[in-house]
């Protein structure tokens, strides 16, 4: 399995990144030598061995649907790089 | 002689006498950062006026007769992952430069409520992805013992601070040897706990089942005062365990007779420098005499770990930095005309090179067609290599090996070679697969720079851990050691 530049492309559109011509290239030089070094696990034979997601033995943590305060709208929005009305702006979703 | 170099004890004692105020601790702080940080930039941020504040609200509610926190008037300095209420938190990333933090991570709430004054936040690589702080979006930290060199990553800025004298102690967190492997190179001591031991509420996440905070000091009593503090149960963060914390700092009775260790082969082979296996193999010898028994154990999946967690962490990272779009805080861009463009130009301007890395890595082995053959697989792996320990600890109540192959590198040396620069990671990632706790304690130096030795224990058996790293610490000075700056 060999990542080529025109897969970085992909990968990168998928995890929105605009990477120059120059980090294309550099990733796939090196997105290639990482995964070259993962190819070491298929010596391993894994069959019947359960993956582990986590490492501590805890599922379905529940609590009880109460509601409880939030964070102030004013607060959030002092992070917030563009606001109207206690609302984030963003430009426009639909063309 | 530094106030610091005093035992926590001996400062509270002074403290309740009234021979010490809170504001002098501060005021060494302050003054030690000014007189040093040029050289070590340990810090991304100082808040002096706060910190003095701080110091005099202590002093006089001392004076009205009120009680003393576990860590009353102790200066500490935070990880910039760890979010402060009114405070910058950037993760040492540019996304983040404008941030601030709008409520306080559940450890700094702790860290209040023991009294201890925040003195700053501490430089890191970005999003903890690093071992060097050559990652850092804003600048490069520097090891005290050797400003050539590397203070080790990504809490780097929190071990070269505590090695140098600016704070009493300062928080860091750990994902594949985090606070150990910088804790080895400033010859300080760092503890990564359990994971779910201390909670990761308001902790910025890089993977998630990965990520733990601990303390880094310059003593294991220290350690065990600070974890005492911050462990426990906390309802904001689903993974937090809930089981009883045991009194850390009683467990420290000096007494390790008996105790049995296990040596792993793998920790003791091929790319671990004789200079430091010799280090390792004196402080063996430093506990045989008193009492304990090591044997060379195997632990046969040690050179499946790094490419499992690079597989894993990445995923998980893909995943969490999702959230960093340029729509409700961080640096956004002023190029974009609609949504998608905005994410990706944001992104893109605001990450660093070795972020991107991963975030492609993690994206890679998450997308579909490769998710079983990479994601899955390592996941299997990981569980073989979890199996591992527990076998070894049927028989044995610690593991003991170095805690980094060597001591800290050159700056410069590992920056265009990311796969060798991972391998710095190899004895501290298979412990955070499996999710037991570490410690990294001073036991050498090779050319004055210093050597770790790593203490490795049973889920939930800090207790021990921290007995067998003071027990050594009782009969060796290494610990005592400071660089001059």
């Amino acid at each position: 399995m060999s990542v080529t530049i025109k897969d970085v492309e992909h990968v990168a559109k998928l995890a929105r990144l605009e990477l120059s011509v120059e980090e294309q290239q550099v990733f796939t030089g090196q997105l290639n030598a990482i995964l070259k070094y993962a190819e070491k696990l298929n010596e391993l034979n894994t069959e019947g061995v359960e993956p582990t997601s986590h490492p501590m033995p805890l599922s379905n943590v529940m609590r009880e649907d109460e509601v409880r305060p939030s964070l102030p709208v004013e607060t959030v929005m002092r992070n917030a790089p563009d606001e109207e009305d206690g609302q984030i702006k963003v430009p426009a979703v639909l063309e | 002689m530094s106030l610091f170099e005093r035992k926590l004890q001996e400062i509270h004692n002074d403290l309740a006498d009234r021979t010490l105020s809170v504001q002098d601790l501060v005021n060494e702080s302050l003054y030690r950062i000014q007189e040093v940080d040029p050289k070590v930039k340990a810090f991304l941020s100082v808040d002096e006026e706060g910190a003095r504040q701080a110091a005099l609200s202590l002093d006089e509610q001392l004076a009205k007769g009120g009680e003393r926190g576990l860590l009353y008037g102790l200066p500490a300095g935070i990880k910039d992952n760890m979010n402060t209420e009114g405070w910058k938190t950037t993760c040492a990333s540019k996304f983040l430069s404008n941030h601030t933090s709008i409520y306080d991570a559940t450890v700094v709430r702790k860290l209040r409520e023991a009294q201890s004054v925040t003195i700053g936040k501490l430089n890191m690589d970005e999003f903890a992805m690093g071992g060097s702080n050559e990652n850092s979006g804003f600048h490069p930290s520097y090891n005290p013992w050797n400003l050539d060199y590397v203070p080790g990553g990504s809490s780097g800025g929190s071990a070269a601070a505590v090695a140098a004298g600016e704070v009493y102690f300062a928080l860091g967190s750990d994902t594949g040897g985090s606070i150990r492997q910088p804790a080895a190179y400033c010859g300080v001591v760092g503890l990564k706990p359990t994971y779910g031991l201390v909670s990761r509420f308001g902790l910025v996440a890089f993977a998630s089942s990965l990520d733990q905070i601990g303390p880094i000091t310059k003593n294991v009593e220290d350690t065990a005062y600070v974890l005492q503090a911050i462990a426990g149960h906390d309802p904001l963060d689903s993974t937090s365990l809930k089981s009883t914390i045991p009194d850390y700092i009683s467990s420290l009775t000096g007494d390790v007779k008996n105790l049995r260790i296990a040596v792993p082969k793998e920790y003791m082979g091929e790319g671990v420098s004789p200079q430091v296996k010799e280090s390792v193999l004196s402080a063996l010898k430093v506990l045989e005499g008193l009492g304990a028994t090591w044997e060379e154990v195997s632990l046969p999946h040690t050179e499946y770990a790094v490419a499992t967690y690079y597989l894993l962490a990445s995923s998980e990272a893909s995943s969490n930095l999702a959230r960093f779009d340029g729509v409700r805080y961080g640096v956004r861009t002023d190029n974009a005309d609609n949504l998608i463009e905005l994410y990706r130009k944001s992104r893109s301007e605001g990450f660093g090179a070795e972020v991107k890395r991963r975030i492609m890595l993690g994206t890679y082995a998450l997308s579909s067609g490769y998710y079983d053959a990479y994601y899955l697989k390592a996941q299997k792996v990981r569980t073989l290599i979890k199996q591992d320990f527990e076998k070894v600890f049927e028989q044995y109540d610690v593991i003991i090996g170095p805690t980094a192959p060597t001591p800290a590198f050159r700056i410069g040396e590992q920056v265009d070679d990311p796969l060798t620069m991972y391998l710095n990671d190899i004895l501290t990632i298979p412990v955070s697969l499996a999710g037991i706790p570490a410690i990294s304690i001073p036991c050498g130096a090779v050319d004055g720079l210093p050597v770790g030795l790593q203490i490795i224990g049973k889920a939930l058996d800090e207790a021990t851990v921290l007995r067998t790293a003071h027990a050594f610490e009782q009969h060796t000075e290494f610990h005592k050691a400071r660089p001059q700056l």
